[in-house]
């Protein structure tokens, strides 16, 4: 395609694009996010391309490869166009069914379609699966009408009209205006005003200034920003450029995740097109104003999301936090302004750019306004991606979008915010979810992930995972951190050994104090938040453990026995068939018994009971 | 190994800022950091070796010890391990005889943790020579090691 001179040219392109989109042409959009990709959805890409030029339908039918629908629990998936049919769980060998009956016949395949396991009914539209319905998918919904990898076809739906808009206007100070008037806050975590950080950027004296995207997706469980820079680029890009445009930057990084192969792939490309049509490099749209930005690939270490280490890792350095007397927006990356932001908040700009800052400061709370999307994951039915609006409660979000927890077990808690945040338990799920109320509850926003527990998951065994994660992942610069975070988990290891004490509580309340006031970076400051909000609201689980000697949830090793329900049991066989250490014996078809002294507590013999018989006590 | 160190470091313009890139590069071109790898780095970017060294132990992506045919990492992201994969830790060190992080003594296997890799929709994930298996389980896993040559007790009759 050719370079693109002027807001006049883009908008004509746009036009042009979008006018050959024929609404009525059918097209078979599937899901190529890394969810599905895991589920095999390469040999369904592959046998769709085969049956279509088999039929030499490849004119009239259109493949699309999208990015992340979000709803990765029932993949591989896809939705049918222009009727919006939606499939799930599809193998190969459905695909001719799929052309030849519901493509060309009109046919709906009533196997292929999804179950909801509330009412028990069939949905056949996607915008009527529960999981979509109670979602506001505006940053994220995006997704399923593009290629990821074709500029052309975000340029259709009117992509980078928000920055021919902010260039033909000519007035930087006016867009942060606007996004400091829609109240955008940083959604990476901490939850800063984005205009407020642009501003600083802006007035801060120094040159150059730069302008980043936090793309280093640490958080486990959290898999938003991946998604959003696989399967819809060029709208992060877009916000990005603004962005520098609004602050008076001409260079910018991307610094993302090395673990994320697809969404680097995906990334540079958009950025190769978007140099190459001139809406990044020098005399963006004939304006006058030059932009480029460098990716730069993470090492796979956690602390490189906080500010400060990220600068070091761009510069080359190992990812130490700095203390921040003076602020990154007057001394970041290379001791120069800079402004960082995380991929979402880069993705909601061209949105309130687009449709106004008064329309974005209607949705949400009165202190957090737009959307947020979050990563609903763990022990919850509808597995995905789910973007809502702010103020929606957690119940809201777990019962009705998640679907409420597999297998009728019972809800326990909801973990977000990552290693930094905490558990909730089922008395605070009618609290809205946003910046301010979270943090009362001890916990906090983070990045967006929403890790949900039952029954079976102890809150002692995940307040050590979390506080394992952060030994690990701590720089070691600060002492209280580093040592702190450490003794800490010695003690939880005690506890869930049974060898615990009851003021071993008192200790971790304290010592957990402790290292929040005495880290530099974010990472100490937040460590010790996994186990005080435990301690909080299930108290009474480490008191199990400590007084009982008991896990309650049937988890930490030590604690727990595994045994045999005879009444259950039908002598199958095969749990001795799994067991490495011969534990497990019997004759076939009769009841079969454990060895204590043999058993390892590996878990073996729980997976390949079908029915239910292995009891843990 | 210089002529490719020299290239990979070509690809970069010669910026000392893209040392972390660059050392990834070349971990994947020699499939871990050997030692006169790090001192060719060094000598051509004009970067003491002890800060090449540092950057190396910093981040947990790099190597400096050779890894094996197979690379098997386990994720133990919260949503992992919340649905199992402590369980599935143990049992693969188990049939390895190695910890996480460490490499069987004939070089076969590679078995490490990871963070997160952002599938949590999947989990348990294990992700064997670069395939992402989802839904792990312990059984999953030890077919996935006899496969490769393992001695393990599965649950298939044979």
């Amino acid at each position: 395609m050719k370079k693109i001179k002027s807001a006049a040219e883009l908008n004509a392109l746009q036009e042009e694009l979008n006018a050959r989109l024929d609404p009525n042409k059918p097209c078979i959009a599937i899901c190529c996010g890394t969810g599905c990709m895991a589920h095999g959805t390469r040999n369904l890409v592959e046998r769709f391309q085969q049956e279509l030029a088999d039929r030499q339908l490849t004119e009239k039918i259109s493949l699309r490869r999208t990015g992340c629908h979000g709803f990765c629990e029932r993949g591989p998936m896809v939705v049918l166009h222009p009727q919006k049919i939606f499939y799930q769980r599809i193998k190969v060998d459905d695909v001719p069914e799929i052309i030849d009956k519901t493509i060309l016949g009109e046919e709906i395949i009533d196997r292929l379609l999804y179950r909801d396991p509330v009412t028990k009914e069939k949905v056949v539209h996607e915008y009527e699966v529960p999981f979509y319905k109670k979602q506001m998918r505006l940053v994220f919904g995006m997704n399923g009408m593009i290629e990821p990898t074709r500029i052309e076809d975000y340029l259709a739906i009117g992509g980078y009209g928000a920055l021919a808009k902010v260039l033909t206007q000519g007035d930087p100070q006016a867009v942060i205006d606007d996004i400091s008037a829609a109240g955008l806050r940083g959604r990476g975590g901490g939850g800063f005003p984005t205009g407020r950080k642009w501003n600083a950027t802006r007035k801060a004296e120094g040159s150059p200034k730069y302008v980043i995207c936090n793309a280093d997706e640490g958080d486990p469980g959290a898999y938003m920003d991946r998604s959003l820079l696989e399967g819809n680029p060029h709208s992060v890009l877009e916000g990005m450029i603004i962005g520098a445009y609004a602050i008076g930057s001409s260079h910018g990084y991307i610094y993302v995740r090395n673990e994320y192969p697809l969404a680097v792939e995906n990334i540079t490309l958009a950025i190769d097109k978007a140099r190459e049509m001139g809406l990044l490099g020098q005399d963006i749209l004939g304006s006058g104003f030059d932009f480029d930005i460098v990716i730069n690939r993470g090492g796979g270490a956690f602390v490189c999301g906080e500010s400060s280490a990220l600068f070091a890792s761009i510069e080359g350095r190992a990812g130490e936090p700095r203390a921040k007397y003076v602020h990154a927006t007057d001394k970041g990356l290379y001791d120069k302004p800079t402004c960082l932001n995380n991929v979402e908040t880069w993705a909601n700009v061209p949105l309130i750019i687009n449709k106004g800052a008064q329309w974005y400061a209607g949705i949400g709370t009165e202190h957090s306004k737009g959307t947020k999307i979050f990563s609903l994951v763990g022990k919850i039915n509808n597995t995905g991606l789910v973007e809502v609006p702010m103020g929606i409660t957690l119940r809201e979000i777990v019962f009705e979008i998640g679907g409420g927890i597999p297998k009728g077990r019972k809800f326990k808690a909801v973990q977000t915010g990552g290693p930094s945040g905490g558990c909730i338990p089922e008395a605070h799920l009618d609290i809205p979810v946003d910046f301010d109320e979270l943090s009362k509850l001890g916990t906090m926003m983070g990045s967006g992930g929403m890790i949900v527990m039952d029954e079976r998951n102890c809150m002692v065994d995940v307040a050590k995972y979390f506080l394992k994660f952060l030994e690990e992942e701590s720089c070691g610069k600060c002492t209280p951190c580093r040592e702190g975070i450490y003794q800490m988990r010695k003690i939880l290891d005690r506890i869930t050994n049974g060898e615990g004490k009851l003021e071993d509580l008192d200790t971790l309340e304290w010592m957990g104090q402790a290292i929040k006031d005495g880290s530099l970076c974010a990472l100490g400051g937040s460590a010790p938040n996994p186990v005080l909000t435990t301690l909080r609201y299930f108290r009474s689980e480490y008191e199990a453990h400590i007084i009982d000697k008991k896990c309650p949830a049937g988890v930490c090793k030590a604690l727990i026995t595994y045994g045999i329900d005879p009444d259950k049991c039908t002598g199958c066989h095969a749990c001795a068939r799994v067991c490495p250490t011969g534990a497990a014996t019997g004759e076939k078809k009769e009841v079969h018994q454990i060895d204590q002294e043999k058993c390892i507590k590996c878990g073996a013999c729980y997976e390949a009971c079908k029915f239910d018989a292995i009891t843990i006590v | 190994m210089q002529e490719k160190i020299a290239h990979i470091i070509g690809k970069y313009h010669h910026d000392k800022g893209f040392l972390v890139p660059i050392l990834q590069d070349v971990q994947k071109e020699f499939n871990y950091l050997p030692k006169e790898a790090l001192t060719t780095v060094g000598a051509l970017l004009q970067v003491p070796l002890s800060r090449i060294y540092e950057i190396a132990t910093f981040y947990r992506a790099f190597s400096l010890t050779p890894r094996g045919k197979h690379q098997m990492s386990l994720c133990v992201g919260t949503a992992c391990h919340v649905r199992g994969a402590p369980i599935i830790q143990d049992g693969i060190e188990r049939v390895l005889g190695v910890k996480a992080g460490q490499t069987t003594a004939d070089l076969e296997f590679t078995f490490e943790t990871v963070n997160c890799l952002g599938a949590c929709a999947l989990g348990p994930i294990l992700v064997v020579d670069g395939e992402y298996q989802g839904q792990m389980t312990l059984s999953k896993a030890n077919k996935l090691l006899k496969k490769l040559g393992k001695k393990v007790a599965t649950d298939e009759e044979d």
